[in-house]
């Protein structure tokens, strides 16, 4: 069996390593979309995919290639679809802020904040009335919470103990806005306590600590099919909100609010956990399969003009 | 031998008949498991099938929009029932921006088999916020299929036929169409959506009644058959997708149109009918296009001023009439109200 280490290493390097990529190829024009970089972020996504099982499900946000690729979803199928092209994941109709992979519970994305929480709720509501063991996961950011949506689910998904788990990635900023601009200085979490969801907080971009909560919090659902739970993790964006490059010459915040976040990578540090050996494999590998993924995307057709009317409605 | 039966009734015993072929089909929205029952259209369903499938909700209409979408992403076939479709505004980010795109967005790899049921509230001082009708909103969105049936007959087909198809199906209800009675056959059939349906067949004038005006409009033309003019109505039951064949079709014959919509006029469904008309037959045929439907103003509560808002059979038959005689005549009948709208009374 191999180290949790290595698997964590594994997911978070290959995130970090394509999203870079991204970031090279951007200024290229070749993807002709917005791109919202999970740099800084990818321990949320690989904390909590890690703890998943294949037949669960994730509904996330338009800052969606890191729960893509850890909850599975096709790394070659991806390239393709930033770049537009008819073998993408959605044949180029969603592009970088609509990821989706269904056959490994990738269930998209949606670029209007707060959208897929009600969705992840109501996919929960399903498994619990068909009474299968799956959890759904539904990741958003600290400004979802200032939708209503978010609280129409939370308050539903009480009522009715529905399995979901709410994945509150907090980066502090919203767009451009910091939190303590759009939010009383309670603790997100905290809140949650007025509907009875038991929550709690991870600091830190802490992978194992979120692998393990999440965990818990899964095998307990699926034994006891019990009701919502909700995780505030506390991350922090290193990139613009949109876009491949950095912004802290733009005045919102400052470099030095991000140093102990480059300080404190998660990628890095898991890396240094692993013999030199093992990480070089585990690196050699994902750089491959990037290659091949980039190579796979630049070589593959564009969809064709009749395509434009192709997957309206079902059964048309 | 078809049974008379109310058009709420109708929608009943569609939903009765679905939940009981499909485990999949649930029913929920504020009201649904309450006394009520959503003037009989959800009466007894609780106690059938149980809380799992037929429920109550908090006040949530956009959350439970959303709640509805990804139980149909889960394989589930939700029916969502708002008491007025004026409520349906909640959940426009979640009709409008996931229910319509999701299948196109996610390449063909999902679909969403969602039924929005929305009653337009008129009659008895409903007022400005209980009373509009917004199909058009959904017509304008690619992915939504959009009806509303006028008779029990075609209630019932088409609400089976809504919950079977696998796309998101808004589904209009006028208040005032669920007391009206009609033949109703035993058992399941289907009314085809992107049909419309010729009620009455005449060479002078065409008529579209778009749900409850479908009613109102055969008013107008029995008034019409007593000065010896033909109207041949339609009812396109199903808005999209829309049978312009059929419309089209009866305009070549008549030479005229007039389009009554339970709406208002400006960027709606009788300003989309009517443009498509034009655009198959201008030029090639001689048109007389002409529209009807709310005032346009918000709808007030008073009985006096309400009457006013609302097209009825006199003022469909006289506008008619005039259109038939190229605007230099004009004649009006006795005006009887509906007895429906007589009947009508309070709380709701």
């Amino acid at each position: 069996m191999e180290k949790l280490e290595a698997r964590f290493y594994r997911s978070l390097y290959r995130i970090r390593r394509v999203e870079e990529e991204v970031a090279r190829v951007y200024p290229t024009d070749k993807i002709k979309s917005p791109v919202h970089l999970s740099i800084g972020q990818e321990a949320v996504s690989v904390g909590v995919c890690e703890a998943l099982q294949k037949e669960d499900v994730v509904f996330g946000t338009y800052r969606g290639h890191a729960f893509y690729l850890a909850k599975g979803g096709d790394l070659r199928r991806m390239a393709a679809e930033l770049y537009g092209k008819a073998t993408g994941c959605t044949k180029g109709k969603g592009g970088s802020m609509h990821l989706v992979d269904v056959s490994v519970g990738v269930m998209g994305a949606s670029a209007v904040v707060a959208t897929t929480i009600p969705q992840a709720v109501g996919y929960a509501f399903a498994m619990k009335v068909r009474k299968e063991n799956r959890v759904v996961v539904s990741f958003f950011g600290d400004g979802a919470i200032e939708e209503g949506a978010f609280h129409e689910s939370a308050n539903f998904a009480a009522l009715r103990q529905i399995p979901v788990i709410f994945i509150c990635e907090n980066n502090l900023y919203a767009v451009h806005t910091p939190i303590r601009d759009r939010q009383p200085p309670v603790p997100i979490y905290r809140r949650l306590e007025g509907y009875g969801i038991p929550a709690e907080r991870i600091e830190n971009n802490n992978v194992d600590k979120l692998y393990e909560r999440v965990k818990a919090a899964a095998d307990e659902m699926r034994r006891t099919h019990s009701g919502p739970r909700f995780f505030e993790c506390m991350t922090y964006r290193w990139k613009e909100h949109v876009g491949p490059n950095e912004d802290f010459q733009a005045g919102y915040r400052g470099r030095n609010e991000a140093e102990p976040w480059f300080e404190n990578d998660p990628v890095r540090r898991m890396g240094e956990k692993l013999e030199a050996g093992v990480r070089k494999e585990i690196e050699r590998k994902v750089d491959s399969e990037i290659r091949e993924a980039f190579d796979f995307a630049e070589q593959s057709p564009f969809p064709s003009d009749e395509q434009l009317y192709t997957d309206l409605l079902a059964g048309a | 031998m078809d049974r008379t039966i109310t058009y709420a009734d109708a929608l009943l015993e569609a939903t009765d008949l679905e939940m009981t072929r499909d485990p999949a089909v649930f029913v929920f929205g504020i009201g649904v498991p309450d006394f009520k029952g959503l003037y009989g259209t959800t009466r007894g369903l609780l106690q059938k099938y149980g809380p799992d499938r037929v429920f109550d909700t908090p006040l949530s209409e956009d959350g439970l929009t959303g709640m509805a979408i990804g139980a149909a992403l889960a394989g589930m076939r939700p029916i969502h029932v708002h008491i007025r479709m004026d409520f349906v505004i909640l959940a426009l980010n979640q009709i409008v921006n996931v229910a319509a795109k999701s299948r196109y967005m996610y390449g063909g790899t999902v679909k969403v088999p969602l039924v929005i049921r929305m009653i337009i509230g008129r009659s008895w001082g409903q007022g400005a916020q209980h009373s509009q009708a917004i199909h058009s909103f959904f017509m304008h969105c690619p992915g939504l299929k959009v009806v509303a049936p006028s008779t029990p007959h075609d209630a019932k087909g088409c609400l089976i036929e809504s919950i079977r198809d696998d796309n998101p199906v808004m589904f209009v209800e006028h208040r005032l169409l669920h007391y009206q009675k009609g033949p109703v056959p035993d058992g399941v059939y289907t009314v085809p959506f992107g049909k419309a349906r010729v009620l009455t067949q005449g060479t002078d004038i065409t008529v579209v009644g778009i749900s409850y005006m479908a009613v109102e409009c055969l008013r107008a033309q029995r008034s019409l058959q007593e000065v010896g003019i033909g109207a041949e109505v339609i009812d396109p039951i199903s808005l999209s997708p829309l049978d312009m064949d059929t419309i089209a079709e009866s305009v070549k014959k008549t030479g005229r149109m007039l389009v009554v919509d339970t709406a208002w006029t400006a960027c709606g469904a009788s300003a989309e009918i009517a443009a498509r008309v034009v655009e198959r037959l201008g030029g090639s045929h001689k048109l007389q296009v002409q529209r009807m439907g709310y005032a346009p103003v918000n709808c007030p509560t008073t009985k006096n001023l309400e009457n006013l808002f609302y097209p009825n059979g006199q003022t469909i038959a006289s506008t008619a009439y005039s259109m038939v005689h190229d605007n230099k005549k004009t004649w009006s009948p006795t005006y009887v109200e509906a007895p429906e709208i007589v009947q009508f009374k309070g709380p709701f």
